[in-house]
């Protein structure tokens, strides 16, 4: 029973900790708020395991998100613990939180459209991304690939403004 | 390991995995080559971005080739110390960039190949490709998106890049046999569920780049006989010169780490 009460205790400091880890390319936002963590559950041996999953395979960000949560997780004490990656079921733009969402957009990056659930139609491009700054539609995809690869680059016709489109995947 | 292994030689689903990853490591490497050289800086990011999520998918089915072989080689090591003959990618990808158009042409063909085949092996019954298939099928759906919308304004452009764009695709089509030829390897894993049929794939690839080349007002070429065998292992001259840049590093300083 106190093994169980003091691995719950772990978890939760976990997810404390773990919050406060910011993405590396978007500062704004923690991991936590992206969805990046599966799970934490302690295992038999009483290591507690994080479930971290990639955004995109070769996204060059996933190898310090990954330092910067077991540094995160140390430097606030908890015991010991491992990071797995997650692969499966596939990291989803639908799994950024609520308040990611409001966070990304306060940081003036265009959230993703909710919902991937027919693919095949992305194939042929989204709605009109809305400008998160005058709010016009009047926009054009300049790039399906901005300045990394969670990102979309477009631009304004209204207001001439360029931004940046969280992609759906 | 896998369930895959119970059904499967070991031996044979290594080379299968490393036809998969060496694929994705070539042409991501042959993409790399556009950084600083393309005709934009969208595009520049493009190329890169899409090379990018290719080492990734490399990346993954090197790290499982590896631990199937069971002689303890992790992704480096099969990365960049291997020969010529050992890699398994079939040799469109390892063809020349050319022209940006060319490039295009080469990308689209083999993004829709990926599609196609991964969007079926996210059914495999090997637990780990299925993983990294579902993984790998939403990023390559952004990969087709960029070329094909490429392909499509540089077709339909002004005669200069539509004659480009179609003097690409007659030279590279003939590569495109290689992609469906199946043998006995590719039967294998067809049978134990492993992979897709390869006509499967074939037909719903041809599907898909008619479409593609309907809207680009391109003709589509014949299919000729080819006898290409990168896949297993005999590669055009253009792999030796890749590999020499790529391998360099770690040919002269063994270890060596960022």
């Amino acid at each position: 029973m106190n093994a169980v009460c003091i691995d719950n205790h772990d978890s939760a400091l976990a997810w404390q900790a773990l919050a406060a880890v910011e993405d590396p390319e978007i500062p704004a936002l923690s991991i936590v708020d992206l969805g990046l963590i599966r799970y934490i559950e302690p295992r038999p041996d009483g290591t507690l395991e994080i479930g971290l999953s990639p955004t995109y395979v070769g996204c060059p960000a996933t190898e310090v998100i990954r330092r910067s949560a077991e540094l995160a997780l140390r430097d606030a004490g908890v015991g010991a613990c491992v990071v797995t990656q997650v692969l499966s079921p596939a990291w989803t733009s639908d799994w950024i939180t609520a308040e990611g969402r409001r966070k990304l957009e306060s940081y003036g990056i265009v959230p993703p459209e909710r919902s991937v659930a027919n693919m095949r139609d992305v194939l042929r491009g989204d709605r009109p991304v809305a400008c998160p700054r005058c709010q016009s539609v009047d926009t054009e995809t300049l790039s399906q690939f901005g300045s990394t690869p969670c990102k979309a680059l477009h631009r304004c016709r209204a207001c001439l403004e360029p931004f940046e489109y969280f992609k759906c995947i | 390991m896998s369930a895959a292994m119970d059904r499967v030689e070991a031996q044979a689903l290594f080379r299968y995995v490393l036809r998969l990853g060496d694929l994705s490591l070539i042409l991501g490497q042959r993409l790399g080559e556009w950084v600083g050289h393309s005709p934009a800086l969208e595009e520049d990011l493009g190329l890169a971005n899409i090379a990018l999520d290719l080492i990734g998918q490399a990346r993954l089915l090197l790290t499982y080739a590896g631990e199937v072989e069971g002689r303890g080689r992790g992704e480096d090591d099969i990365a960049f110390l291997r020969e010529h003959g050992e890699y398994l990618n079939p040799i469109l990808a390892e063809q020349p960039n050319g022209d940006f158009g060319r490039t295009i042409v080469r990308q689209v063909l083999i993004d829709a190949f990926q599609l196609e085949l991964y969007e079926r092996m996210t059914a495999s019954t090997d637990e780990r490709l299925a993983a990294i298939a579902a993984k790998s099928v939403k990023e390559i759906r952004y990969h087709l998106r960029y070329s094909g919308g490429w392909l499509v304004r540089l077709g339909d452009g002004t005669d200069e890049s539509h004659a480009r764009v179609q003097s690409a695709l007659e030279a590279l089509w003939p590569y495109t046999v290689e992609l469906f030829a199946e043998d006995e390897l590719d039967r294998t894993m067809a049978d134990s569920g492993v992979a897709p049929r390869l006509s499967d794939v074939q037909l719903a690839w041809a599907q898909r780049i008619d479409a593609i080349l309907g809207e680009a007002t391109l003709q589509r070429p014949r299919d000729r006989p080819h006898s290409w065998h990168g896949k297993r292992g005999q590669h055009s001259e253009h792999l030796g010169y890749m590999l020499a840049e790529m391998q360099h590093l770690q040919r002269t300083y063994p270890g060596a780490r960022w």
